[in-house]
């Protein structure tokens, strides 16, 4: 198995990503708690996608590379910098949010100041929106680049085909990764496409594609590198495909007992990324026992902060409906 | 006769076509074995198979697309867009294509298609899952839009729009899914379309509404009636085409008229509506015809939500002015 120090990661930094991992999936376990406790309108889950979410964040120029994240990525915004307050202040839709200032629903980052741009709620537009903006940093002689992801799902709409076409066309420095998770709220990857793989339509548009174990980071972390070198050297986009299960329903708002069993959720835990790589981290004396129920008791603090601090923040006000709808 | 909600009305309606016309056929994002995401569509699958109900991949312009092609073979499309805001994604199919087959083809070709969709307030879903398009449908000559106000409705309107033979954007309030039950026939019927309903007679001033603000109105109305005012509401079920004629004969009887719409109030449909009443009816008159419809502002976050949904109370505000001008 790949090692990571192979990939020139060193021990603390492995620790971070198992930090950051650990902590979106207990943010996300806390949203579902929150919902349920009617006290948030709505959770769309990162869980079982962590480890491929922070492990392409932490293969970026997280200084510098511009990102535009789908709804599960709280694995990608929790890496660039996002805390757990802002996510909860998100969930909560309060004033405060720094995502959309509590217009949008949870899940669709944005923030000016990590680079993370503001995604909406139709899906796949994001796509097209990153390849100009790989544009943009070639024209401007940058050498940040572009990374965009989306479900597999979503690379059924013309706007994955349009996106990818112009920035293989122009060469751009541009990563598509797609989270496939298996599904497309009810309907099932055999349902979706017919090819074997999602990285299979690279070829069709004259760009590198792999699929990799989206469970194990280490290789996700190696094929986002990988990719974000070809970019930042100019010699253009990458497609990325990361094999995982969504362990939730598709949203708070879904049941997915009219689709899926519950068998096939339970045998998909146990390939959670999130265990294998405390696996790997303990076998390979990088994590303790010990050592884990540290960062447990650290990011139960910081969520039980953070939900405190956004439940008692005020709502943005209906007045403010009418500000940035134009230049002001 | 028995008691649907609107969704399970519109759920019977499908049922029924499927069971009548073997060309009518099923299909969106998640109406298969899911039974769609408002299970408008439970069901349907496992009765009438996977040839006739089926999901697609996640793609709208390609279900607008597929719609197209099929109905000009002699199906019936019945296609859902999971959510009306995601129309966007369609809007070439809809009316750059299918609205204009008929008359490109020089009338030898149509698009018998029904395209479902959710839309509308209320529910504390945010912009994009919210929002009132109607208009943006209505100013497309070759379509109809059908918005229905209650579970009677839905269901005759689903009917005679899915045997329709042009395309027929069927629009259905998330606010009226399950608020309420109505006596609804187990038969096929259908409610006419482009044909409006005088739901409240009165004599003083006219509501003109559709979908949820029906009820608003018709609330409005009997507030006013503790004052002695007496007011109409017509229901116009079909806002493209208009049933003008209902509308000009109810605003000749009382002299006054206020048109509510939930969309935004810039060149929306009252707007148009307003102008239709102005041009045929000036003479009868008694005061301006005025509207109560949402701010010109993106569809509102939630804590927003019941300041920027116009409701009874406004549609009474805006009677008093009428009537006191
Ligand atoms: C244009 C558009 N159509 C429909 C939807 C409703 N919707 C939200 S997520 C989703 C499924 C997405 O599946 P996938 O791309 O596989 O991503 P996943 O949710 O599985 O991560 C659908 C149909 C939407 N948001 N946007
Ligand atoms: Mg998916």
């Amino acid at each position: 198995m790949l090692k990571h120090d192979e990939l020139g990661l060193s021990n603390d930094n492995v620790l971070e990503m198992y930090r950051l991992m650990v902590l979106a999936r207990r943010i996300d376990e806390r949203m579902w708690l929150l919902n349920r406790a009617g006290k948030i309108p709505f959770v769309v889950s990162c869980q079982g996608q962590e480890a491929q979410q922070v492990a392409a964040a932490f293969a970026l120029d997280r200084s510098k590379d511009y990102t535009a994240p789908y709804y599960r990525d709280v694995g990608v915004v929790l890496a660039l910098g996002m805390t757990a307050k802002e996510l909860m202040l998100q969930a909560f839709a309060k004033a405060e949010d720094p995502n959309s200032a509590g217009r949008q629903m949870p899940g669709h980052f944005g923030s000016q100041k990590l680079r993370i741009l503001s995604g909406s709620s139709p899906v796949t537009t994001q796509v097209p929106h990153a390849v100009g903006i790989g544009l943009a940093c070639k024209m401007n002689q940058d050498s940040s680049i572009a990374y965009v992801t989306l479900g597999e799902g979503s690379t059924n709409q013309g706007d994955f085909h349009e996106g990818a076409n112009f920035a293989a066309v122009h060469k751009l420095p541009v990563i598509i990764m797609v989270e496939n998770n298996q599904y497309a709220i009810s309907v099932p990857l055999n349902r979706q496409v017919a090819c074997e793989k999602i990285s299979d339509r690279a070829i069709g548009y004259g760009m590198p594609g792999v699929t990799v174990d989206g469970n194990n980071p280490l290789v996700v972390y190696q094929a986002v590198k990988e990719a974000a070198d070809r970019a930042r050297s100019g010699n253009g986009p990458s497609l990325i495909e990361t094999i995982s299960y969504r362990l939730t329903p598709h949203s708070s708002d879904d049941n997915e007992r009219t689709y899926r069993s519950s068998e096939e959720v339970e045998q998909a835990k146990e390939k959670d990324g999130l265990i294998v790589f405390k696996q790997y981290l303990i076998e390979n004396n990088v994590l303790t026992e010990d050592l884990d129920a540290e960062i447990e008791k650290q990011v139960k603090e910081e969520i039980d902060q953070a939900t405190d601090y956004a439940e008692t923040a005020p709502y943005p006000s209906p007045e403010s409906l009418y500000h940035g709808v134009y230049y002001e | 006769m028995a008691q649907m909600t609107m969704i399970q009305a519109i759920t019977d309606a499908l049922r029924t076509e499927l069971k009548n016309d073997e060309n009518v056929l099923v299909f969106g994002e998640d109406v298969g074995q899911n039974g769609g995401v408002f299970r408008a569509t439970e069901g349907l699958q496992a009765e009438f198979g996977e040839d006739r109900v089926f999901d697609t991949p996640l793609a709208e312009s390609g279900i607008g697309g597929l719609a197209i092609g099929l109905a000009t073979q002699g199906f019936r499309p019945v296609p859902e867009i999971q959510f009306f805001g995601f129309v966007y994604e369609v809007m070439d199919s809809i009316s750059g294509q299918m609205a204009r087959m008929r008359y490109r083809s020089g009338n030898t070709m149509n698009a018998p298609i029904t395209i479902r969709s959710p839309f509308g307030g209320g529910v504390h879903t945010p912009e994009m899952h919210a929002d009132s398009l109607e208009g943006l449908m209505a100013q497309q000559p070759g379509l109809k839009v059908v918005i229905p106000s209650n579970p009677y409705d839905a269901k005759g309107l689903l009917i005679a729009s899915i045997r329709d033979n042009d395309p027929v954007i069927f629009l259905e309030h998330m606010k009226l899914y399950r608020s309420f039950r109505d006596e609804v026939p187990e038969e096929a019927y259908e409610v006419e379309l482009g044909k409006a309903k005088v739901t409240r007679e009165g004599n003083d001033i006219t509501f003109i509404a559709y979908g949820a603000m029906v009820q608003a109105s018709v609330k409005a109305a009997e507030e006013l009636e503790k004052e002695g005012i007496s007011a109409e509401v017509i229901d116009l079920r079909t806002v493209s085409p208009l049933d003008t004629e209902t509308i000009v004969e109810s605003v000749k009887k009382t002299g006054r008229a206020v048109v509510v719409q939930e969309a935004q109030r810039q060149a929306g449909v009252a707007a148009h509506i307003v102008a239709e009443i102005q041009e045929r009816a000036i003479l009868h008159l008694e005061a301006p015809v005025l509207r109560v419809a949402a701010p010109d502002t993106v569809y509102a976050f939630t804590q927003a939500e019941e300041v920027w949904l116009p409701n009874h109370n406004d549609i009474v505000e805006k009677a008093k002015e009428v009537i006191n001008y």
